[in-house]
């Protein structure tokens, strides 16, 4: 024993350090394994078992690679990745495109833009789900805003309940996604737009560049960075979107808004199916995983050919 | 000069941020506007002539009754009579989780920001890459966890789940604040014989107090927000329940009660409201400058 503390005294000084700031990390690091990393595996385990209501505590038999080939084998497996890829591509595209022009516009100089600022983050403040609870209630068929603006504009001929057709219910959950992801975005694109030297802009102002190419060429390299690690993390975010969803719609109509996460809870907690869920749920993670390797990798690549914000380092 | 508008540009900018603005309000307004109008105004449509279309003035008429009235924030105590109690849990949530949560952002944090020691990239790697997993994906084992230590619909099973996904922002956010304190104030405490434990607790937190409150009142914003969905799938008992999972309950209702179930919303986000009117200036130029630096 004494000999094995021994071997974790500390010899230099650069091991005290370590050991003093581990020391610090730890009760963090602890809680971490215990409430993320070890239902991780759980999950993983769990998936390869039949567990149910039944047998979650034990006592579940072991049954091999059956539940990934039902997922995966599943008729409805391909539409749930395809629509879930679909809804992660549109939702964050419209983050992206109206935080960089909300940032833009915040950004410009003029009076009471520190108002709008505060205005425009709501959203984002408020609890998710009851912001969704506003949008169910401007979704509603007969009585809503929206049905009731349609309906004056001239788009339908009566009312119209957006979340009752599979279509509608898709785009209006995006929308309702799309609303609650932009303050976030909007902030950090307006940080990282003013953390732009401002002389890159007198220069190119005094060359005569109009406002729209020094946004092209200057704004736009300059921020390059925070737009990639937004989307990044703005897509993890949205596949794993689950809240917004389940107030809406709870994945219908007829499974048109039922995305990987909202199959993943239903089986698992609707259906009591623990281990075909927690398949579901491993797969999530294998997905994501690859997906964000292959877009850092892509993008890795697209730097170095383009070498987009070269500029600043 | 170059920051100078014409006026037609002006107008545009003005224009263009008033539809974004209303884009972000929209939902909150017409929350606001169901809120007042009495239930018999909520149901009822436009009335159309037969063959008529609904006109402009029809559909301003959705956002007027003569019978307006603040009745539903009264009505909404009796009808729900939980509601106190929800809002109560809440705010006790959302407090207890980042009150705890502090405890463990504020000693890594402080790690992170002072000290070169092996594993540090790989480690902080490590708990970024935990907001990569939704709570969802790990619902399971989490249940199962909680179960077997007996948590399961207590206020616990709300507040552990909270605390572990707010920890790795949490350190994130202040590694930036702490890192922006001189160096030299503990290398002065350091000559003067301090033990390391004493900087951190003398010479550091104090100094960290503006970055301490701003991380304090982001975690407590982003547990107000998270508390939905472990508290809907963790705890069935209404005395423990979160605002919004129990207005939730209320959309099951036969007849939803939309101008009270609105007015118990804004009541209910009041509290994150208050504190990010207070502080926001501060709130924003701190979550952004992690941002900004790189």
């Amino acid at each position: 024993m004494k000999q094995f503390i021994e071997l974790f005294k500390p010899k230099t000084k650069s091991q005290t350090t370590t050991m003093f700031a581990w020391a610090l990390i730890a009760p963090a690091a602890l809680v971490m394994f215990w409430i993320v990393l070890w239902p991780l595996y759980e999950t993983f385990r769990l998936s390869f078992t039949n567990s149910n209501l039944g047998t979650l505590m034990g006592g579940a038999d072991f049954v091999g690679w059956e539940n990934y080939e039902k997922a995966i084998g599943g008729r409805k497996f391909p539409a749930i990745v395809t629509r879930t890829f679909y809804w992660m591509f549109l939702s964050v595209s419209f983050k992206m495109i109206l935080g960089l022009i909300g940032a833009t516009l915040l950004a410009s100089n003029i009076r009471g833009r520190g108002i709008m600022r505060a205005l425009v983050m709501p959203p984002w403040i408020v609890p998710i789900a009851i912001g969704c609870f506003g949008w169910v209630w401007l979704y509603n068929g007969h009585f809503g805003l929206l049905s009731n603006f349609v309906e004056m504009v001239g788009i339908t001929d009566g009312p119209f309940s957006f979340l009752a057709y599979k279509q509608s219910a898709f785009y209006s959950a995006v929308v309702t996604d799309v609303w609650i992801g932009t303050p976030m975005v909007t902030l950090f694109f307006l940080a990282a737009m003013q953390g732009v030297p401002k002389d890159l802009y007198e220069a190119a102002y005094v060359d005569g560049a109009s406002r729209w190419y020094r946004f092209r060429r200057i704004t736009l390299p300059q921020i390059m960075p925070t737009i990639v690690s937004m989307a990044l993390l703005s897509a993890i975010w949205t596949f794993n979107s689950f809240e917004i969803i389940w107030i809406l719609t709870e994945g219908g109509p007829r499974g048109a808004t039922t995305t990987l996460i909202i199959d993943t809870f239903k089986t698992a907690i609707f259906s009591y199916k623990f281990g075909a869920g927690a398949t579901r749920a491993v797969l999530v993670v294998l997905i994501l995983g690859v997906f964000s390797v292959i877009y850092l990798t892509v993008l890795g690549r697209l730097t170095k050919k383009y070498n987009y914000g070269g500029v600043q380092k | 000069m170059m920051d100078k508008y014409s006026l037609l540009h002006k107008i545009g900018i003005y224009a263009s941020l008033a539809l974004f603005i209303l884009f972000m309000l929209l939902p909150f307004v017409e929350m606001f506007v169901a809120s007042l109008r009495p239930i018999d105004h909520l149901f009822s449509r436009p009335k159309l002539e037969v063959g008529e279309t609904m006109g402009f003035v029809d559909f301003m008429s959705r956002f007027w009754s003569d019978k307006m009235s603040f009745q539903a924030y009264r009505d909404m105590w009796v009808t729900v009579p939980q509601l106190p109690r929800y809002i109560f849990n809440s705010v006790f949530i959302a407090s207890a989780v980042t009150l705890l949560s502090m405890c463990f952002i504020v000693p890594a944090a402080y790690a992170y920001a002072r000290f070169n020691f092996r594993g540090k990239t790989t480690s902080l790697t490590l708990f970024l890459a935990v907001n990569m997993f939704s709570g969802a994906v790990l619902l399971i084992p989490l249940y199962k966890l909680l179960r077997s230590y007996g948590l399961l619909n207590t206020y616990w099973a709300m507040i552990i789940p909270g605390v572990a996904f707010l920890i790795p922002t949490g350190i994130w956010l202040l590694k930036s604040f702490l890192e922006k304190i001189p160096y030299e104030l503990e290398e002065a405490a350091f000559v003067d014989g301090a033990s390391r434990l004493y900087t951190l607790r003398r010479v550091i937190l104090p100094l960290a107090v503006p970055g301490l409150i701003v991380v304090g009142v982001a975690m407590f914003i982003g547990a107000y927000a998270q508390q939905f969905l472990f508290a809907i799938t963790f705890n069935q008992n209404r005395d423990y329940m979160p605002l919004p999972a129990g207005i939730f309950e209320f959309i099951g209702y036969q007849t939803v009660l939309w101008n009270e179930m609105m007015a118990a919303s804004l009541v209910g986000v009041l509290p994150v409201l208050l504190i990010f009117l207070f502080m926001q200036k501060h709130l924003i130029s701190g979550l952004t400058s992690g941002a900004v630096k790189e």
